[in-house]
């Protein structure tokens, strides 16, 4: 490696009693910085001030409709699996407002948000979330229309990774092929080492950034018994995972099934509530609201989460094309799993599980589609 | 400037309910006088002795029908008004009053007043919109004062109101409130509950009462199971689906279902 060969470190050790000095590295360049802490009896993601407001010491269990803080018996910073919040909280925004317009002596004015937020550096992403944001990128970066909302957001945004050193009972990222290493899509990763005694982070430089910012970290240097350490753990990750998913031919298998009595199954423990929309990651679904003041000669038109599961969301002249909850769940899962491909390339699913466990009835993605497989009309079809 | 409209003449009307709602108009604060401008208030006994005859260009509606002669009063206030916006889950959905639809009134009238044969009253009390044509309904108990200013203000601009009818989770989601069904084992009627409150009590920890009604779509027997699950009996699910919007048809449905005979 070239940076290597210049003498610039690409991998170091750093001791867990100096995580400190990585936030305080960060906010000295300019970042606020956001990461998981506990709020509420969960793992959520907020502004961190110090590594004290990390979760240090607590993990979860997770199952459909379950979720449970737990204390763990060492110190591990990163010792649990994704919560309920992802990070397109921060790049697109839950409500936004897009502009706001006046009325003058003829017509009106617009006035565009010209939002330019603090540079942003996520601490604690995990590989399922870096897929995740590759996904969103795709979607509001990538194509015919680039959204400025985000834009603005991701752009200059610092990603520290961290490699998963426990899976959660809704995990299934190895199924998706996105975990729990994290590969690219990162400034710096750390992978967090517990053993013998000895408490440390193994960090590696994803980018030019993620090198200048790991030559101001105190370090070691990483050898190999780091190295073999930081792989055990992720290894271990893997095999433990909480869900598994059968991918083979998945797309087709779904369209060819569009009308298996699974639906009608699924459809009487769907809540329609949304909730599994909400939590996912790559979910990009938003709605439009204007807004006037009482005069009538100010108005604003904001930007809010939607989603596929609500009535208004196919509402066309005369009314709402997808009204029974069948067609609703049908339409989230077939273009999570199926359609996305045609539409982006990829899968919409990362494996991060949150749709499972924060689904109040706790209806399982994995399992339904496991249902299908197992009793197909048909074997497959032109997705 | 645009040119001056003409303020439109409103007027407010109680019917059987606690005069909550109505009063969230004059809670409105920040927003009040830039309201009392932007209209005419033709009727408001809670706020104002002045009295104006009808016509009126808009009028709110709170309460639910309970007497022979409120049955009779509301089709005068419909005659008289161009637009009838109801407000509140008395006036929706006949509010926390409709327990009586589930019970025998003639019952309590004996046993609550000295003299019964002075009570006139009906067996049940009832929407605004099972009596007369309602063109707007606005939720909850009591309604979301932003939401009323907001319908004023579509009204006044001739826009559709933004008042959504899916899930109460979406706002909880949306303002980053942890599921408190999920993390903490809470029961809550948040899936099955019209938005508008903005998921109030979730944010401190409660589960939602269901005051907004049903939403859109409510699958209030999964519900049910949910709730089940988390160890709530039968007694439990009848007296969570009969508060304030007992009366709502869904939640009518399911009370009736967890009844014991």
């Amino acid at each position: 490696m070239d940076a290597t060969r210049r003498g610039i470190q690409t991998e170091i050790v750093l001791a867990a009693t100096d995580l400190d000095r990585l936030l305080l590295a960060l906010k000295e360049t300019g970042y606020r910085v956001y990461g998981p802490t506990v709020e509420d009896q969960a793992i959520v993601y907020g502004e961190l001030d110090t590594a004290a407001d990390l979760p240090r010491g607590w993990t979860d269990e997770q199952d459909g409709g379950i979720y449970r803080l737990k204390k763990r018996d060492d110190a591990a910073f990163f010792g649990f699996a994704v919560g309920p919040h992802s990070w397109k909280k921060y790049l697109f925004p839950p409500e936004v407002k897009l502009w706001s317009a006046h009325a003058k002596a003829k017509g009106f004015e617009i006035e565009e948000e010209t939002a330019n937020p603090q540079k942003m550096a996520f601490l604690g992403v995990r590989a399922c979330e870096l897929a995740a944001l590759g996904i969103q990128d795709r979607v509001f970066l990538q194509g015919s229309f680039v959204d400025p909302v985000y834009r603005s957001r991701r752009d200059g945004l610092f990603v520290v990774a961290v490699n998963c050193s426990v899976a959660g009972g809704t995990c299934f990222c190895v199924s998706m092929n996105t975990g729990p290493k994290a590969e690219s899509g990162f400034d710096l990763s750390l992978t967090e080492v517990l053993k013998n005694g000895d408490h440390y982070f193994l960090v590696s430089a994803g980018s030019e950034p993620g090198r200048e910012m790991l030559a101001r970290l105190p370090q070691r240097p990483a050898e190999t018994e780091h190295r073999q350490s930081a792989a055990a753990v992720v290894e271990n990750t893997a095999a433990h995972m909480g869900r598994t998913l059968n991918t083979e031919g998945l797309p087709s298998l779904l369209a060819g099934n569009l009308d298996h009595p699974r639906w009608d199954e699924v459809a009487k423990r769907c809540l329609t509530c949304a909730n599994c929309t909400m939590v996912c990651p790559t979910c990009f679904c938003s709605t439009v609201e204007d807004v006037t003041d009482l005069s009538g000669d100010h108005a604003e038109r904001w930007r809010k989460w939607d989603s596929c599961f609500t009535m208004e969301f196919s509402y066309i002249a005369q009314g709402s094309l997808r009204s029974s909850a069948r067609s609703r769940y049908r339409q989230w899962m077939t273009h999570k799993l199926s359609t996305w491909h045609d539409q982006f390339g990829s899968s919409g699913c990362v494996g991060c599980g949150r749709c499972i466990t924060w689904c109040p009835e706790g209806i399982d993605i994995t399992e339904e589609a496991k249902a299908i497989r197992e009793a197909p009309q048909k074997t497959g079809g032109k997705p | 400037m645009p040119a001056q409209r003409k303020k439109p003449k409103v007027a407010v009307w109680k019917f059987a309910s606690c005069d909550g709602c109505q009063l969230s108009l004059l809670d409105c604060e920040d927003e009040l006088l830039a309201v009392a401008d932007a209209i005419d208030i033709a009727n408001f006994p809670e706020a104002s002795r002045a009295f104006e005859k009808g016509p009126y260009d808009i009028s709110l509606v709170e309460g639910s029908i309970t007497t022979p002669h409120d049955e009779e009063r509301i089709h005068r206030v419909r005659r008289m008004s161009r637009v009838l916006i109801t407000i509140g889950a008395c006036a929706t959905a006949g509010g926390i009053q409709a327990l009586r639809n589930f019970q025998d009134v003639e019952e309590f009238i004996s046993a609550v007043y000295a003299s019964p044969q002075y009570i006139s009253t009906l067996s049940h009390s009832t929407a605004i919109a099972d009596h007369v044509p309602v063109d707007f309904e606005l939720r909850g108990c009591p309604i979301n004062k932003f939401q009323l200013v907001e319908v004023i203000n579509a009204f006044l601009n001739g826009r559709k109101p933004n008042t959504p009818a899916y899930s109460t989770c979406i706002e909880c989601k949306r303002r980053g409130t942890v599921c408190v069904t999920v993390a903490h084992g809470t029961p809550c009627l948040g899936p099955v509950t019209h938005a508008g409150c903005g998921a109030i009590c979730p944010s401190y920890n409660r589960g939602c009462y269901g005051c907004y009604g049903p939403m859109e779509s409510p699958n209030t027997a999964s519900m049910s199971g949910v709730w089940s699950k988390l160890g709530v009996d039968r007694d439990g699910l009848v007296r969570a689906f009969r508060g304030f919007n007992a009366f709502a048809e869904p939640f009518r449905r399911e009370s009736e279902a967890h009844e014991r005979d």
